[in-house]
């Protein structure tokens, strides 16, 4: 499944295995401090994304799809808007209006941050799976089969 | 010539819309009107936060001390034009790439001299 | 200020090559320029995800365009005048609007005094996040955000519907 090692593209193998995994945890930093500076959902769905075409780039699709296959990004696309519309409905049956967190918890600034954490969550899950799915489809676009 | 001074930043601005506003009318490859579109969305981005700046503010984070923020609402429009901005481009490239596989050409006139023969 | 003569410089270039790698390079030149252009007018949120989104998604998706498609325009258009005539007449337009606006960064203008306090002192409070932005855009403004969040999932879905499968006797 690996492309066997080449002298070429030693150093670019090495490099990506250096730089991929940091990129995955600074996703997960702008993701979950997105409150107290600049960053969010969107943000840090790119930033996911961004690791993942790396890894298709310097390892091949194949290596790509056998870590992020077709069916499961589709699911988490969906999964991520799900979490969202959940997150409103849950209100909704706690008592509030749509979307209103302040009923999600005990008091209303902690529902608040409970709400704003898991709807960006789920920001971060569709906008992620979404980039890599666009980067498949257009990546084997050009191949014959 | 306040005037001047107050508010050359929105013309050079209006200029930059205005070049890109010309590659999408005047120029004839699909690709680089894309790419004007772009350029032209992104001289709007400029043009609404450069609005949005208070002069002694800083970005609108609160923290101990400071009382005067940058005005945080045209920041929230941009962010959400910005991602709707790009979402727009994937599905104009993807057509793109499928008129291209059924003309062989992204040229628009050499498009329309194709349709036009049948 | 010099960012705005680069981004004018990488503008006029745009328009007068024909090489479409050279320009989608200075597409991506010019999202870098406006993010760096954002941080010195104090938006950084905006600034972070024009040049993650800008300069990275785009630059991307238009390079892959261009590896399945041609790589030079064939030639330059060779009568600009009613177009130019038609920028000329918004132009004019935009100008006389702007004459109306307040100074560059007045910190007395009728958009900063109205509804941008409320927002500023009630985030405190009410919801107690210090980001201003990600508050107004998750909690305050959030039917909206859901809004863009289904513009995206829209669009995943469109891109796979049109170039999404592998058999390639599905062209017409």
């Amino acid at each position: 499944m690996y492309t066997p090692i080449q002298p070429f593209n030693l150093v670019l193998r090495i490099a990506a295995k250096m730089l991929i995994p940091l990129i995955l945890m600074f996703a997960l930093y702008v993701q979950f401090h997105g409150e107290y500076g600049p960053g969010g959902g969107f943000q840090a769905g790119v930033i996911f994304a961004a690791a993942f075409i790396l890894y298709a780039l310097v390892f091949g699709m194949a290596a790509a799809r056998a870590v992020a296959t077709e069916t499961v990004l589709r699911v988490l696309a969906a999964l991520g808007v799900l979490l969202y519309c959940g997150v409103g409905l849950a209100a909704v049956f706690a008592g509030g209006n749509f979307l209103d967190y302040n009923v999600l918890a005990r008091d209303g600034v902690s529902g608040q941050h409970l709400g704003i954490m898991l709807v960006e969550f789920g920001i971060g899950i569709t906008v992620a799976s979404v980039m890599i799915m666009i980067f498949y489809a257009f990546a084997e676009r050009g191949v014959t089969r | 010539m306040s005037h001047l001074i107050g508010h050359y930043n929105y013309w050079i601005v209006i200029f930059l819309m205005m070049a890109g506003l010309y590659v999408v009318i005047a120029q004839g490859n699909l690709v680089k009107k894309i790419v004007g579109l772009n350029i032209f969305q992104a001289s709007v981005y400029i043009l609404f936060i450069s609005m949005a700046k208070v002069e002694g503010g800083t970005a609108p984070i609160i923290v101990e001390g400071t009382t005067l923020y940058s005005n945080p609402l045209p920041h929230v429009l941009i962010l959400t034009a910005i991602v709707v901005g790009v979402a727009t481009t994937a599905l104009a490239l993807a057509l793109v790439v499928r008129i291209n596989s059924a003309y062989s050409s992204v040229e628009e006139d050499e498009i329309h001299e194709q349709d036009q023969s049948f | 200020m010099v960012l705005l003569g680069f981004l004018t410089v990488t503008v006029l270039s745009v328009v007068f090559l024909r090489d479409l790698f050279a320009i989608v390079m200075l597409f991506g030149i010019y999202s870098f320029l406006a993010a760096a252009l954002f941080v010195t007018l104090d938006a950084v949120d905006v600034a972070f995800t024009e040049a993650a989104v800008g300069a990275g998604i785009s630059t991307f998706l238009l390079l892959a365009t261009l590896a399945l498609t041609a790589r030079r325009e064939k030639t330059l258009p060779d009568r600009p005048l009613l177009p130019l005539l038609v920028i000329g007449i918004v132009a004019a337009a935009l100008v006389y609007g702007t004459l109306d606006m307040p100074h560059f960064s007045d910190p007395h203008a009728p958009a900063h005094s109205r509804t941008a306090p409320y927002y500023i002192e009630s985030t405190a409070t009410e919801i107690g996040v210090p980001n201003i932005v990600t508050a107004v855009l998750a909690s305050y403004r959030g039917y909206d955000t859901l809004g863009e969040l289904i513009v995206i999932f829209t669009a995943g879905i469109g891109v796979i519907a049109l170039i999404g499968y592998r058999k390639r006797d599905r062209d017409t």
